[in-house]
């Protein structure tokens, strides 16, 4: 079984802060980390490299810097780590982001695509869908569990208010949640060996899509404005008996459509 | 020696303190409180390979360097001191000997095992007489016919009754002074062999700290650790070497004192003030680390000599000298700036106080690094 992962490199904090002047991510000083669920979609591929000894290749697009995920995913497992960087695809949305996401794979061979559910810095959730809308491939978003059985994969996708159970064939595309697994430590050995082992760097030149749809130049999504949210008024003020209060809790609950 | 960390002991770094924080953390107090060996974190640190860090992988170690493994020792301790002595002496005191000092079925026999967490290591040199003056062993070992003969008692030995392999250093010819003294690998089970009385101590509390009683102990010939005559050499060597865990776990104990006063000389209030914004605070505060700085320095440096192949005794007993009296001084002042939290069990500085006490104690204690600074110098 050949199992791609794909995985990006994010800040690790919730609270980001942004450039009030460029409206962009500042990224200084603030640790890099695998994205959760991109973690989570790893974690998933190295236990089925442990139960039925599939080969994993992580993938990550971003700059040199990005580099180092890849050995941590070396370090938790893997069997292959591909770094596509490339002038041509900086500025990309996440439709930029696909293309060169699935350009890439589709010079390889795989049973199983995995992405995280959204990434923490971006939260969009559109990469993973989109790599499978490229690849003309079956997808099954939120994945919370997976058994495989001759080729099937049957999968527990999570749902608002409950699960669905789902069977896809291989090959296919999942994204996950961080919840489906608890993501296994590095190994000292694995650190150790990581940097002797080689991270292939692509380009352009070697994935398989048409440059228009690359980098700033295919996406359409343009960002207007990013900011840091503002705190909001103090709100409104009651004094009044119990009473009266749970009237004006139920009548301001109906007027934002709550109850 | 460089002073910036490598890439790879950065990740490395990224890993152990998540395992610490989440695997080592949330067990300290109660390790602490009930004097529990916490056997569920050896698991789990054998599956990732903290148990081998410096040794070659044909032998099934990690392949890490010492300073790596420094590393390691240091940011468990930060939370739980316990644990990082269990670390500590279990490769410094059993794994390193073997590989420095093991023909080479020994170490195919007990290393891949040892560095695999499946089994535990052991030290066993001190006795009721030989304490600082190791010399004064009495434990006699007698060769008869294909077998090594034991008879003696071992005090105060880590991981005792945990561990799976220990190395005992015994007499084998009383005339020859320490030249007489032999080193040998003991496995638990061996008929004869049995562990006495549990010592109850101050700190380090869930680190079982065993008696190693000896009746007519059998061990196969094969299992003399080095040469006949050339154990207190192997033992002094691996006091060496375990000096620089040791300085880590003193280290890691000083940084987790800081960690707390940190965080609380920030938030408590008094006279209107945070603490952290009283002078006397910030003057002492700046004192414990720079101490903690320099203790630091000086266990990358020992470590770095251990992995360069370059002489590190001194090296080792400065660093821990340094660093067990730093660790003293610092856990000491932070509990004083926790005041009256600081003395009750709610918060963990008291019992990084009790546990800095051992580390200028064992593994030679600070009278004797400062004999061996000393010899050093003026030699």
């Amino acid at each position: 079984m050949n199992i791609i992962v794909c995985i990006k490199q994010v800040p690790d904090t919730t609270e980001v802060k942004l450039d009030p002047k460029t409206g962009t991510l500042i990224r200084d000083g603030v640790p890099s980390i695998i994205n959760p669920d991109d973690k989570a979609g790893l974690e998933l591929a190295l236990d089925l490299k442990d139960k039925y000894n599939a080969k994993v290749t992580v993938i990550t697009m971003g700059p040199q810097q990005a580099e180092i995920v890849l050995r941590e995913a070396y370090a938790m497992g893997a069997d292959r780590a591909i770094l596509l960087t490339d002038r041509k695809f900086a500025g990309a949305d996440t439709l930029a982001t696909s293309n060169a996401l699935s350009g890439a794979i589709r010079t390889l061979d795989y049973d199983l695509i995995i992405t995280g559910r959204q990434a923490i810095d971006g939260d969009t959730a559109q990469v993973g869908p989109q790599i499978a809308e490229h690849l003309d491939l079956p997808q099954v978003s939120y994945l919370q569990a997976l058994e495989y059985n001759n080729n099937t994969f049957t999968i527990k996708k999570a749902l608002e208010d409950g699960y669905q159970i789902l069977e896809v064939d291989s090959p296919c595309l999942v994204t996950v949640l961080n919840s489906a697994n608890s993501p296994r430590y590095m190994s000292v050995k694995g650190i150790m060996d990581a940097f002797d082992k080689e991270i292939e760097v692509w380009g352009v030149d070697k994935i398989d899509i048409d440059e228009e749809k690359l980098g700033l130049k295919g996406s359409p999504t343009k960002v207007k404005k990013a900011f840091t949210k503002g705190i909001k008024a103090s709100g409104e003020v009651y004094q009044v008996e119990t009473q009266e209060a749970i009237g004006i809790i139920i009548s301001k609950l109906k007027e934002k459509f709550i109850i | 020696m460089n002073f910036n960390i490598t890439e790879q002991e950065k990740l490395f770094l990224q890993m152990i303190r998540e395992f610490a924080e989440k695997e080592v953390k949330p067990l300290a107090a109660e390790v602490d409180e009930q004097e529990r060996f916490p056997v569920e974190t050896v698991e789990k640190m054998g599956k990732i390979g903290l148990m081998g860090i410096p040794v070659p992988s044909k032998y099934g170690g990690q392949g890490g360097t010492n300073q790596i493994y420094s590393m390691a020792v240091e940011e468990l301790s930060r939370y739980c001191a316990t644990t990082g002595v269990i670390v500590s002496a279990h490769t410094s005191l059993c794994v390193a000997p073997i590989l420095e000092n093991g023909t080479e079925e020994q170490k195919l026999k007990y290393l891949p095992k040892l560095c695999s967490g499946e089994w535990i290591g052991a030290f066993g040199l001190t006795e009721p007489n030989a304490g600082t003056d190791a010399a004064m062993q009495q434990t006699i070992a007698i060769e008869k016919e294909d077998k090594w003969i034991l008879n003696g008692s071992k005090i105060f030995i880590t991981n005792a009754g945990y561990a799976d392999v220990y190395i005992i250093i015994a007499m084998t010819d009383k005339s020859q002074g320490t030249k007489g003294i032999s080193a040998f690998i003991v496995e638990k089970n061996t008929p004869g062999f049995s562990i006495g009385k549990k010592e109850k101590k101050l700190g380090i509390r869930g680190s079982s700290t065993c008696e190693l009683i000896f009746e007519n102990c059998e061990i196969p010939k094969e299992n003399l650790l080095g040469k006949v005559g050339k154990g207190f050499g192997i033992a002094m060597k691996t006091l060496d070497g375990g000096r620089i865990g040791i300085a880590a776990q003193a280290l890691g104990i000083a940084q987790g004192a800081m960690d707390e006063t940190i965080k609380y000389t920030k938030e408590r209030k008094q006279f209107g003030k945070k603490i952290s914004q009283f002078q006397n605070t910030q003057f002492q505060m700046a004192d414990m680390e720079t101490k903690i700085q320099a203790s630091r320095l000086l266990v990358r440096s020992a470590a770095f000599k251990k992995d360069m192949s370059l002489p590190y005794s001194t090296d080792a007993a400065m660093a821990k000298l340094m660093a067990a009296e730093t660790a003293m001084d610092v856990t000491t002042k932070a509990v004083q700036f926790h005041g009256g939290y600081g003395y009750t069990r709610e918060y963990p500085i008291e019992r990084m106080m009790r546990d800095a006490k051992i580390t200028e104690i064992y593994e030679g204690t600070s009278e004797v690094q400062r004999m061996v600074i000393a010899a050093n110098i003026l030699k």
